[in-house]
């Protein structure tokens, strides 16, 4: 397996007791949470309890908001794949040089370690390049260089100063390869030619007298212990092994790289020190396993947004042979679900995770509509964009749900026009029925309406539950009394009753609200309307038990109650007279 | 025709406005601030505009904005207004702060800072007209201060049930306000009591209304912008309905806005990641119907009237006005490319700056060329 950095760090839990219990701990996108559980050392069978929970948030520089941009512009590119690599390139470049700049500012030497060494499996992604179709016509050398020259930002002093060496003529007419119209042998035949030249310099001493120029001579020849005596200019093993061909192999074909490679790794590290999990993706890269790759990325980098990439570009480029997975389906989806349900985990990156998700043919909408859920809303306006994507993709659940933890919230804020809001967009009967009780209830206790403004203006809504339909109707009901025109008040009261979308608690108080219709001087009521008023009473008392228990509360309250059915059926016949007398005496006939 | 420049900035963008320039000057605007929200920390920053720079290998413009200063915040920024040397900006934890030099905490919440269960909502939208500022918010509650009183002079409770989401001066002291009901309400504060003194309504689906803004010139012409992307066109003066509906976004229109000094032109913003250019100047018939320029598509919309009683105007407002054969209003499309949520936008002259949830700032100073 890989070898560690250096030794772990250990971080201790505050208040936790280590010697007298055990923890147990999982771990999540970004976090792990820890908890302690009441098993001793001894006592194996003790019952987990739970005391404490501590959640640790793992440090992960590639969410540094320096990154964001990383994050953005892939995700640019990822949706629309045009001029993939050198744009991808392009942008790690650019946020490279940012990372650097906070690795410089980074207070504390430990994360500054981690940032370096997240900075270098950033560069990797240069990889791409070396993917034999994904190369352009010409020499790997040239590649190899670019590569160099891009990787490390200081090369591009360096190669002036291995390249722009005291025989710049030499050389400018020999590196004359930007043009690319040289076929392979004849470069094979100029640089023989070129080397055989600066040997025989060597072996007539034509540097004795400078030391300096001598080396610089054994350099070009490509020897290796010259190479390696300037250790401290070359700053990694692959820079090695790039100057090691460029002086001693110029058209060395890709299948022969892993083995100059794997030479160049065990020279340059001499038998000190082992070999770093990034060193090990590239020698992967340099075999051209792209499984292995893929693999030891995935190992060794904190994250998944290199991987993920990574794959996809491949993925689209036909190189990965996918072979299904137990879960995620294929390689290819099952990074990218990672890497999306990383995205989710962070308050801001989320809506990229969305088109992540969107690319993903067989789990991408399942894991969305898990995510997309469980994101914290704290306003309005992010719950609006979140219910906005989901309807986008017909998440018509999610829509409800979300819906619902909002208008719950907003009952419980009293704020009964945002919670029918809500309720509309989400087309929530039920909750709608709700909140129409909840202002009925409100009506019953004070004896007016509250938010007059919205149950006048309820508009074609009124229309989403019948409860919500009473209400509007009651209130115009109301409104229609205040204005005097008795005649409507009665007939819309009346159909209140029988079209029985008035709620059965409700009835006795539409019936006390008949009750100034029918003392009017005026007869308001007709025959026939009455006749259905009784009928109401009637329904109404009929399923009604008569308590005759010792509570004195119940008493009173069943005194009032039969107070009140007397004065309607008192009030209900005497107004049955009069319409009779009136309709008899004005019909004539 | 325009140039737009982007650039990635690393804080997703919810308000942008142009720093007013002082009356009489002839410069063109050069400075403007920017709220960021969805962070841990969010930041109210100062930016200028730099020259512009070089074409990239894609042939976009990179834009060149340099950050003069930030200040942090806790909460999204929710508003931003702008004057010549002060940013006021109310958060989504309800404290509106005065450049740090004057903050009031605890100006929106749901139940009140004196009982246990104290929560804060959050303020949606602010106006000031020096020295006051008005606030309104999701608990809908309204709120005025003045800059140097430490306590609001007048606060509305409840004056909505449902949340507000903009609010707007229409001639001083009285307010007009949107919400989530689909109603426009008009607050007039030389009056006592806590009523609108006038409410006008949408017609159909009672669509919850994102953004207000007056016409600069013609106090009684107001344009809504809704959720489900329409732009709606209302007379104050007469009648509870509005004027005209526009189908224009297909997602929530997060700001609309009157250009101050070519009222003729219209900007609207929305979550679909478009930004709109509304020109109803009457020249436009002299054009060919379906414009194209450049990649961006022009088209153009006839007016759809749903109401409008005996209207006796000596001015008729090209907004207003009914003629659907003769009133072509042509739109032009501003983003090269869609993205996602254009958040805000603000003109001033012939400059215009747009903030989105991509991380990026647009600015263009060539909108009329």
């Amino acid at each position: 397996m890989e070898e560690l950095d250096g030794e772990p760090t250990v971080t201790l839990i505050p208040g936790v007791n280590s010697k007298k219990h055990q923890m147990c701990f999982d771990w999540g996108p970004g976090e792990m949470l820890v908890c302690e559980t009441s098993f001793n050392k001894k006592d194996v069978t003790s019952r987990f309890h739970l005391k404490f929970l501590h959640l640790f948030e793992c440090f992960l520089p590639l969410w540094h908001h320096k990154m964001f941009r990383a994050h953005l512009v892939c995700h640019f590119i990822f949706c629309r794949l045009v001029r993939v690599s050198k744009n991808y390139r392009s942008v790690i470049r650019a946020c490279m040089e940012e990372m650097h700049q906070v690795a410089i500012a980074a207070k504390d030497p430990a994360s500054g370690r981690q940032y370096s060494s997240q900075v270098r499996g950033v560069t990797t992604v240069v990889l791409a390049p070396l993917f034999p179709s994904l190369l352009p016509a010409g020499p790997l050398l040239l590649h190899l260089l670019d590569w160099v020259r891009l990787h490390v930002c200081e090369v591009d002093s360096l190669s002036a100063d291995v390249l722009g060496s005291e025989n710049p003529s030499k050389h400018e007419s020999f590196w004359n390869l930007p043009g690319n119209t040289q076929t392979l042998t004849e470069l094979e035949l100029k640089w023989q030619h070129w080397h055989e030249e600066c040997e025989r310099y060597l072996q007539d001493c034509t540097f004795a007298s400078n030391p300096h120029l001598e080396s610089l001579c054994k350099i070009m020849l490509g020897d290796e212990a010259a190479l390696l005596e300037q250790k401290e200019l070359l700053s990694n093993w692959y820079h090695f092994l790039v100057t090691r061909l460029l002086y001693s192999n110029p058209t060395v074909k890709p299948i022969d790289l892993q083995y100059y490679a794997q030479s160049s790794l065990d020279l340059f590290l001499g038998g000190e020190s082992s070999p770093e999990p990034l060193d090990n993706i590239l020698m992967a890269a340099f075999e051209f396993d792209i499984h292995q790759v893929i693999k030891e990325c995935s190992i060794a980098l904190s994250n998944w947004w290199f991987v993920a990439h990574l794959t996809d570009l491949l993925d689209h480029c036909k190189l990965l042979q996918s072979h299904n997975l137990y879960f995620g389906s294929n390689m290819r989806e099952f990074l990218l679900l990672e890497y999306a349900s990383g995205l989710f985990a962070h308050p801001s990156l989320w809506q990229l995770g969305v088109d992540y998700f969107d690319y993903c043919p067989e789990l991408g909408r399942v894991s969305l509509e898990l995510h997309i859920e469980r994101i914290p809303l704290n306003t309005e306006q992010k719950a609006l964009k979140v219910l906005r994507i989901c309807e986008q993709r017909q998440m018509t659940e999610q829509v409800r749900s979300i819906c619902k933890i909002l208008a719950m919230k907003a009952v419980r804020n009293n704020r009964l026009g945002s919670a029918l809001s809500w309720s509309i967009r989400a087309k929530d009967a039920a909750f709608a029925t709700l909140v129409s009780d909840r202002f009925l209830r409100d009506y019953c206790e004070r004896g007016c309406f509250s938010d007059l403004d919205l149950i006048d203006n309820l508009g074609p809504a009124m229309m989403l539950s019948d409860r919500l339909t009473f209400l509007g109707k009651y209130r115009e009901f109301h409104r229609v009394y205040g204005e005097k025109r008795f005649a409507d008040a009665a007939s819309l009261l009346l159909s209140l009753m029988t079209s029985q979308i008035a709620p059965r608690s409700f009835w006795m108080t539409l019936l006390t609200d008949a009750l100034p219709l029918l003392e009017q001087k005026q007869v308001i009521f007709s025959a026939e309307q009455t006749y259905e008023l009784m009928q109401c009473l009637e329904d109404l008392t009929s399923g009604r038990p008569v308590h005759r228990g010792p509570d004195t509360q119940q008493c009173q309250d069943d005194d009032i109650e039969t107070t009140k059915v007397e004065m309607l059926r008192l009030a209900l016949a005497r107004n049955l007279a009069r319409a009779i007398v009136r309709e008899g005496s004005l019909e004539g006939s | 025709m325009e140039e737009i420049y982007a650039k990635f900035v690393s804080q997703k963008i919810s308000k942008t406005r142009w720093r007013p320039l002082p009356p009489g000057s002839l410069q063109t605007a050069e400075t403007f601030a920017t709220g960021s929200w969805d962070n841990e920390e969010n930041y109210v920053s100062l930016w200028s505009i730099g020259d512009f720079g070089n074409l990239d290998s894609d042939g976009g413009f990179e834009g060149d904005h340099q950050l003069l200063c930030d200040i942090r915040h806790h909460g999204d920024i929710m508003d931003l207004q702008v004057n010549l040397c002060i940013i006021i900006c109310p958060t989504s934890f309800s404290h509106l702060t005065l450049s740090v030099n004057q903050q009031w905490t605890t100006a929106h919440y749901h139940t009140g800072p004196g009982s246990p269960s104290y929560s804060s909502a959050p303020c949606t939208g602010i106006v000031c007209n020096n020295p006051e500022i008005v606030t309104v918010g999701e608990d809908g509650r309204i709120n005025l201060f003045r800059a140097d009183h430490k306590e609001a002079v007048r606060t509305i409770d409840n004056a909505d049930s449902s949340t507000l989401h903009a609010v707007t001066f229409l001639r001083t002291p009285e307010i007009l306000t949107v919400n989530s009901i689909g109603q426009l309400k008009i607050w007039d504060f030389r009056q006592q009591g806590n009523e609108p003194s006038q409410i006008l309504s949408l017609t159909g689906d009672r669509v919850p209304l994102h953004c207000v803004d007056r016409h600069p010139n013609q106090q009684h012409v107001v344009a809504t912008g809704g959720q489900d992307g329409m732009l709606s066109i209302w007379d104050v003066r007469q009648g509870t309905m509005p004027v005209s509906l526009l189908k224009a976004h297909e997602a929530e229109m997060w700001e609309v806005h009157f250009h101050p000094s070519n009222p003729d032109h219209l900007f609207t913003c929305s979550e679909d990641g478009s930004l709109w250019h509304w020109d109803a100047s009457t020249d436009v018939p002299e054009k060919s119907l379906l414009f194209h320029q450049g990649g961006r598509t022009s088209t153009f919309l006839s007016h759809s009237i749903s109401n409008q009683a005996n209207v006796h105007q000596s001015v008729i407002s090209s907004w207003l006005s009914t003629d659907p054969a003769k009133d072509r209003i042509e739109i032009t499309s501003l983003l090269p490319s869609r993205t996602l949520s254009v958040n805000s936008l603000d003109v001033l002259g012939p400059c215009l700056v747009c903030g989105t949830d991509a991380e990026a700032i647009y600015v263009t100073r060539h909108l009329f060329s």
